[in-house]
């Protein structure tokens, strides 16, 4: 079902979050000068990954001529020849689902698909038939219509809000070029659902695009324009987009211009777009960077112009922006097989009717016809029979109508009560103080409405780790620099005067960050000098400044002189370099499409950026080509370690390149991300090769990505290694903590990174996830067969420990016989070889022997695949956390998928069921909520069932005394209103608000989620139990007064009140004896629900024209009424009180002493908090 | 909810989120949003238990005993008269006797006062075996015209008995049809027993229920005469009979009340009743009984409630006391952590 998911971006996934993104660039064949032009920001421009399908198809496509089939015809500035072949949509958005005529049939099909209310349909239609009226019209149809109405009255709500922001959204206003009349060509205002494919559309600074269009010019002479695209993606920083060369050279006021863009049709990739443009007979190719998107507003750019390419629902936001993910839960999946066991039982009921009610037809079959309360026959003379059409037909009609009778066995108020239970769960979840983080500003968000009481019955845990188990906030720490490793013993962060400003002007600029500096670096730095040291310093830093495509921005302070020089980037890794570059004096202050300005220790200087290879996960490095003031042209490339000293020319300098692998090694055991610098400077005979090469390349219409990589590929090499750097990524707050906390609750926890297997291994030490006492096992395999050994090997070592800590305990019984926990430490090259083989059991038979399990270096479908590895094999609940794109899949993979909203924008938010600002939140979410979720779910699902049932048995029993007619001696409307208001607050309030165990222990005690886990609140085992205590109850409800009664003037009606308001009684005592926690909202519904029942049971018999007037009053007034009402109670409750006073004793649960432990702690208070926390062993501390 | 207009809208998130920061989302503190109400938490401690079972036993065995006396003080005279009083020579023709009008269907019954019964002695007929109950038979009736002249054709759901010659019967139906039309004359020692009719329908449907402007038309005017015949100067809030038998009894065995004697009986008084035997059971296998019987506060003779509130009294006694011993024998510390199955095992506790 998670493939059902629409994804955000469903062909290419994003690459893995650690490495750095980098703009394409092309040279421009117009103009002759190298000029460069274009640079994407697009951080998740699709890629290419090995081993996924995807995209191999990608590329296939784009390499594919745009046929006419698929193409869309924009005649730019032309919007009537636009739209007057195609129907292209109109700008007018309509998120609304229903119109005020539409509402009714719509909204009634969309809530007939549950089938339970076709069910309740069908009765009532058979009620309609006059042979089987049972209820009156009215009362048949009241249960369904109400709950039809409940449900209408929400959704229409809903969709009034909906339109209520489409009449905002569609008559905001936009300038738009007016077409040749009065006055010239000019841009007028014009309101954004009028706004047509095809017209020229002009956008100011800070104003939201109104649809997506095709840019033509900006106020860049080079065409650039800024994007922030928040509400589309959810990052905050700024992309670039460009217009093209051949349309900045026409005139803004679209003089003269003619021309066509061919573009694909709309499609919900963000990321992708697809088109060429013709103009003045040249085909110009246009790419992701050419188009701006609705939704997107623009940023220090005055003004940009363009085209409207794709408008209203066929913008890419529009197509994305789809509903809620729908699941449904566990709790709710084994509801349904109840419901059919109780289906069952109705239908044994009702074939117990029909089959008695023709054997005594049968045996009766001679007095009918004149027999007083039958009447047959209609009149002596004829042979006509009144309303008899024979036994056959009398006993099908006897099977229909007891279904009808019966019919609440399937407790139709159950769906309605679980609905609005789950959304009074997600109101406290949202409300909930310590699930709101401070930092983002955001409270948690329940997207998912109908999965709340999953998160008790969590079992594992899949985490991502950049963003998810740390703050994703990248610290340049320490480098290492031509072999000598920069640790900054004695760094010191720079005081505010103090810090590296550049002075541009009368202004004195700053970054924005401050960065430790290591004094000695500083020093080499200052100290300057042609020496080999000081020269390769500044190149490193050069290259931190120079190969990244981060933007600086100037921020104004109130103090004049001053500014702040804030970066924006893509990636948190380039713009913690670059500002560690900025603090020990070499600032990027200005970068614009062909240069960029760095400020080399207080010298501005200019370079130009002549080439630039974006990163892709198959070089695992992005490299700038850049022209120096010099006039020499250097290669800067920066990547991760392995593919660096790939590239690495080892002949030379193998000492420092050791000693860099040394320094590495060591940064990345404490925990930090790693980078390799190399630099290599081009002669003119190689920059002449690679240019033309690269112009070619870039001039190529499809394929023109493979052909970049290998251009790139070909001059990254025999590189001179500068040096490397060590970046660290905070853990959150509160991990360790939280990690030990799931892992008490018997919740694994299994981290899932696209980091190195040092990093991840330190990461995992320093959130407790691993401890110095467990065994590691490592897979680190490049082949299939040396995985299976691998496999193998680590198979037989489970056993061998699994054996070891058994025969230890069962030596020493009674002493502390800790079983030696196990980690599998495994990384994505040998997942290849086993996912989706035949390696896969074994895989899952040692992860599954493991305490913890680690995979490193593992791709978004690997992380989906291991998901899968155990959510295929177990019935055990998995959820899977993280906060980037990369996350996606493993996010809707998993039964439950939380996203935390943090650094990495929003896609992995967009696809989960759950937000949350932070990691630690899930110990609250988890332990807390989801444990009161579960249980509060659990116990109302089998109370409704009992509930229902036992007002069935009820009206069963009396069946048998009327004939097997179906009479009722309940009034209809009681019947009706029985499970609709008599009983239906007091569930839903206890279902909102009832609490087994107060936060603190249940935070107290991670152990207490076992109970959810081994799904001890809702099983079969309950289910049958309680129904065994419904049917004793309703012989209670039923026998009591029967017997009282037996030979008495009673009527039909005075009984039937009784009968109800006992029911009514009973099954509220019942709620109150289960009630853990009584507020005054519980009293006041449970107490409240009895006197609306007598209330109503008098308004009832108040009304003259009812058969039962006034026989309320009648039996109210014997004291026998009041001691069946009090027999009743009792002799119904005393079983099942017994029983729980029996269980609760002598067979405590956890959660049962754990209450005890609430009530009557403070007796022992001490041993309580000394064990829990005695099973674990100290934290390991002091890496970082 | 925030979060489902943002999701569920992309042109509501748009505004949701491009809102600044200026604004906290932090929710705000009450003790509603953070479930932390003042709360009552009730445990079943054995003080609790005990007590509770302690109580309803006492409780409990005292109101059946007063129940079961109250029973006792009940004078009861049942006599089933539905066989006895067809003669010798029908008794194989039953059905051919009670359809004949030619045959006499006086029957004269001899009571026996077994105590003492002050009066008022209530005067039932009980009918065994008769579906007062049956859906077909207490759907038959039109609650609208016995309320009012107005609704007089009113007649949907009488069926068959709703029309007779064209016009409407008053009062239509099964119900009203199958009218009970037994009569006693009651004597003691040749002296006429007066035998009260008047009051023993409910107030309130002779007030509500029965209009006073409607009188009986058409009734037992077809072919088939179901029961007792009304008198159609009476109106229907008078006719009380009528009114008794137009509330349906709740189980196939019931009672009616046919009237109240309104002197004391005594002991082995002997009181004869000339029954007319005029209604028809045999048809259906009915049986017929008449009933004297005085009441108390629980109504009529009936042991089950003493019975049954001396057993559910009992049996609360006895598992107090079993819970006591148990306590006794296998005691636990309330809340001991020890007991947690996480701490069991390690600390060596019998799981």
């Amino acid at each position: 079902m998670a493939q059902d998911r629409p994804l955000l971006d469903p062909s290419p996934r994003p690459p893995p979050a650690p490495l750095l993104p980098e703009p394409p660039i092309r040279l421009d064949p117009a103009a002759r000068s190298a000029r460069v032009d274009r640079i994407s920001f697009v951080a998740d421009t699709p890629v290419p990954r090995r081993g996924s399908r995807a995209d191999s198809d990608r590329l296939a496509a784009s390499q594919r001529e745009l046929s006419d089939d698929d193409a869309r015809l924009v005649y730019i500035n032309d919007p009537s020849r636009t739209n007057e072949r195609f129907e292209f949509a109109g700008n007018s958005i309509r998120t609304g689902k229903y119109s005020v005529l539409t509402f009714l049939p719509r909204n009634l099909f969309e809530q007939f698909h549950r089938v339970a209310y076709i069910y309740f349909l069908v009765i009532a239609v058979l009620n309609q038939l006059p042979q089987l009226a049972v209820f009156g019209r009215g009362a048949s149809v009241l249960p369904l219509a109400f709950v039809l109405l409940v449900t209408a009255v929400k959704d229409a709500y809903e969709d009034w809000r909906r339109h209520r922001s489409d009449r905002i959204e569609n008559g905001r206003t936009a300038s738009v070029l007016a077409g040749a009349g009065a006055g010239g060509r000019q841009f007028q205002p014009v309101r954004w659902k009028d706004i047509r494919v095809g017209e020229i559309i002009r956008i100011a600074a800070n104003e939201s695009i109104p649809c997506d269009m095709v840019l033509l010019f900006t106020s860049d002479p080079t065409g650039v324009a800024y994007v922030q695209t928040i509400n589309l993606d959810g990052e905050s920083n700024l992309k670039t987009r460009y217009a093209k060369q051949e349309t900045l050279s026409k005139s803004v006021d679209m003089e003269g211009f003619t021309g066509f863009i061919r573009c694909e049709r709309p499609n919900r990739n963000i990321y992708g777009f697809h088109a060429n443009m013709e103009i003045d007979g040249r085909k110009v190719s246009l790419g992701p960077p050419n188009i701006v998107l609705r939704g997107c507003e623009i940023k220090n750019t005055a003004w940009a112009v363009g085209v409207a390419v794709y408008a209203g629902t066929e913008t890419k936001v529009m197509l994305n922006s789809s509903g809620a993910p729908s699941k449904r839960s566990r709790l709710e999946t084994h509801m349904n097989r109840e419901t059919l066991l109780l289906s069952g039982l109705l239908i044994t009921l009702c074939l117990v009717v029909c089959v008695l009610a023709g054997v005594w037809l049968r045996n009766h079959k001679d007095e009918l016809d004149y027999s007083p309360y039958f009447r047959k026959r209609a009149s002596p003379d004829d042979d006509s029979s009144y309303n008899y059409y024979g036994i056959g037909m009398q006993i099908f009609f006897t099977l229909l109508m007891s279904v009808i009778v019966f019919q609440i066995m399937i407790p139709i108020s159950l769906y309605i009560s679980m609905e609005l239970v789950r959304l009074g769960q997600a109101y406290f979840m949202i409300r909930d103080a310590s699930l709101y983080d401070e930092a983002s500003n955001s409270r948690f968000q329940c997207r998912a409405l109908n999965i709340n009481e999953d998160l008790g019955q969590i079992k594992y845990v899949f985490s991502d780790k950049t963003g998810t188990l740390t703050e994703n906030k990248m610290e340049f720490q320490c480098a290492s620099i031509n072999g000598v490793d920069y640790s900054g013993g004695k760094a010191s962060l720079p005081g505010d005067g103090e810090a590296y400003s550049v002075v541009v002007g009368d202004q004195f600029w700053r970054p924005k960050l401050l960065v430790k500096t290591d004094p000695q670096l500083v020093r080499l730095l200052r100290s300057g000098g042609e020496r080999g040291e000081g020269m390769r310093a500044r190149e490193f830093f050069l290259a931190l400044a120079a190969c990244n495509t981060i933007v600086p921005l100037t921020v104004e302070t109130p103090d004049p002189k001053r500014k702040l020089i804030d970066y924006q980037g893509e990636s948190p890794d380039e713009v913690a370099l670059v500002y560690a570059a900025a603090a020990y004096g070499f600032v990027l202050v200005e970068r614009t499409s062909g240069h960029i300005v760095i400020d080399v220790l207080g010298e501005r200087l200019r370079f130009d950026v002549l080439g630039l290879h974006e990163f892709d996960s198959d070089r695992k490095r992005m490299s700038v080509i850049i022209g120096c003031p010099d006039k020499t042209v250097k290669l800067f490339v920066k990547g991760a370690d392995n593919s660096m000293f790939g590239v690495i020319e080892r002949s030379i300098n193998l000492d420092i390149i050791q000693a860099t692998e040394t320094h590495l090694h060591a940064y990345s055991s404490l925990g930090l991300r790693t980078l390799v610098i190399g630099m290599r400077e081009l002669s003119r005979a190689e920059f002449d090769d690679w240019q033309s090469a690269y112009e070619k390349a870039s001039t190529t219409l499809f394929g023109r990505g493979g052909l970049l990589r290998a251009v790139a590929a070909n001059v990254e090499c025999n590189l001179h290694i500068l040096g490397a750097s060590g970046i660290e990524d905070k853990l959150q707050q509160g991990v360790p903590e939280a990690i030990e906390s799931l892992r008490q609750a018997g919740i694994k926890v299994w981290v899932l990174t696209g980091d190195k297997q040092e990093t991840a291994i330190s990461i995992g030490y320093s959130c407790k996830l691993l401890t110095s006492e467990m065994t590691q096992i490592v897979i680190n395999s490049h082949s299939k067969d040396y995985c299976r050994k691998s496999l193998e090997d680590a198979i037989a070592m489970t056993d061998r420990l699994a054996a070891m800590s058994l025969g230890a305990q069962n030596t020493i019984t009674g002493t502390e016989s800790q079983r030696v926990p196990i980690a599998l430490i495994i990384d994505g090259t040998s997942l290849v070889y086993i996912l989706e083989t035949e390696l896969e059991e074994e895989l899952f038979k040692v992860a599954t022997a493991c305490d913890v399990v680690l995979c490193c270096r593992v791709a978004p479908l690997q992380k989906a695949g291991i998901v899968a590895l155990i959510k295929n094999r177990t019935d055990d609940m998995t959820l899977a956390i993280g906060d980037g794109a990369n996350d996606v899949s493993m996010i809707q993979m998993a039964d439950v998928g939380v996203g935390i909203s943090g650094q990495e924008g929003r896609q992995a938010v967009m696809a989960s069921d759950f937000a949350m600002g932070q990691f630690r939140f899930l110990v609250t979410l988890l332990l807390v909520h989801g444990h009161w979720n579960y249980q509060r779910m659990a116990y109302m699902i089998l109370y409704n069932f009992y509930r229902n049932a036992v007002f069935v048995f009820m009206l069963f029993w009396y069946v048998l005394y009327t004939a097997f007619s179906l009479t009722t001696a309940i009034t209809e409307w009681s019947s009706v209103l029985y499970s609709v208001i008599y009983t239906a607050l007091p569930t839903i309030v206890v279902g909102i608000l009832d609490k087994d165990l107060s936060r603190k222990t249940l935070l107290k005690y991670p152990q207490l989620y076992g109970s959810g886990q081994r799904e001890e609140r809702y099983n079969l085992k309950l289910f049958i139990l309680t129904m065994m205590d419904t049917v004793w109850q309703s012989l209670a409800i039923f026998f009591i007064p029967f017997l009282a009664y037996r030979h008495s003037t009673i009527d039909g009606s005075s009984l039937g009140d009784i009968w109800t308001l006992a029911v009514v009684i009973l099954v509220n005592i019942h709620l109150a004896l289960d009630v853990f926690r009584w507020n005054w909202i519980t009293h006041a519904s449970m107490w409240g629900c009895i006197v609306a029942t007598a209330i109503c049971v008098i308004i009832i018999d108040s009304i003259p024209v009812l058969p039962g007037y006034w026989s309320i009053y009648h039996v109210m007034g014997t004291g026998l009424f009041w001691l069946l009402l009090l027999g009743i109670t009792v002799a119904g409750m005393v079983p099942r009180f017994a029983m729980k006073a029996f269980t609760e004793y002598f067979m405590p649960s956890d959660i049962q002493i754990a209450r005890e432990l609430e009530k009557f702690g403070n007796l022992n208070e001490a041993t309580a908090s000394e064990i829990p926390m005695s099973t674990f062993s100290q934290p390991q501390q002091g890496f970082i | 909810m925030n979060s489902k207009g943002a999701s569920t809208s992309g042109g509501d998130g748009t505004r949701d989120s491009s809102a600044p920061r200026r604004n906290s989302k932090k929710p705000k503190y009450s003790r509603f949003t953070q479930q932390e109400l003042p709360a009552c938490k009730p445990i079943l401690t054995p003080a609790w238990i005990i007590t509770a079972f302690a109580l309803v036993g006492l409780v409990f065995v005292p109101i059946g005993l007063a129940s079961l006396s109250a029973s006792e003080q009940v004078v009861e005279i049942v006599d089933r008269y539905d066989i006895d009083c067809i003669p010798e020579q029908f008794q194989n023709h039953q059905l051919a006797y009670m359809q004949s009008s030619q045959t006499n269907k006086t029957c004269t019954r001899n009571l026996i006062v077994p105590r003492k019964m002050n009066s008022p002695v209530y005067v039932y007929y009980q009918l065994d075996n008769f579906y007062q109950n049956h859906r077909r038979y207490v759907k038959s009736r039109s609650d609208k015209q016995l309320r009012s002249k107005a609704y007089e054709h009113v007649t949907d759901s009488c069926k068959p008995e709703d029309k007779a010659n064209g016009s409407a019967i008053v009062p239509c139906g099964l119900i009203a049809w199958s009218l009970f039309n037994d009569t006693y004359k009651f004597s003691l020692d040749s002296k006429v027993l007066e035998v009260n009719k008047k009051n023993i329908a409910w107030k309130s449907d002779q007030d509500h229920k029965f209009g006073s402007d409607v009188y009986p038309k058409n009734f037992q005017s077809g072919e088939l005469i179901g029961g007792a015949k009304l008198n159609a100067s009476i109106p229907l809030s008078e006719q009380e009979d009528l009114i008794v038998w137009m509330r349906t009894a709740a189980l196939p065995t019931f009672r009616k009340l046919y009237g109240k004697i309104e002197v004391d009986l005594e002991l082995n008084d002997k009181i004869t009743v000339v029954i007319q035997n005029n209604y028809n059971t045999y048809s259906f296998g009915g049986k017929k009984k008449l009933v004297l019987s005085t009441t108390t506060w629980i109504g009529g003779k009936n042991d089950f409630l003493g019975v049954a509130y001396l057993t559910v009294g009992g049996l609360c006694l006895f598992l107090s006391i079993c819970f006591v011993l148990l306590y006794v024998f296998k005691p636990r510390t309330l809340g001991d952590p020890s007991y947690l199955s996480w701490n069991r095992n390690a600390a060596g506790h019998p799981s």
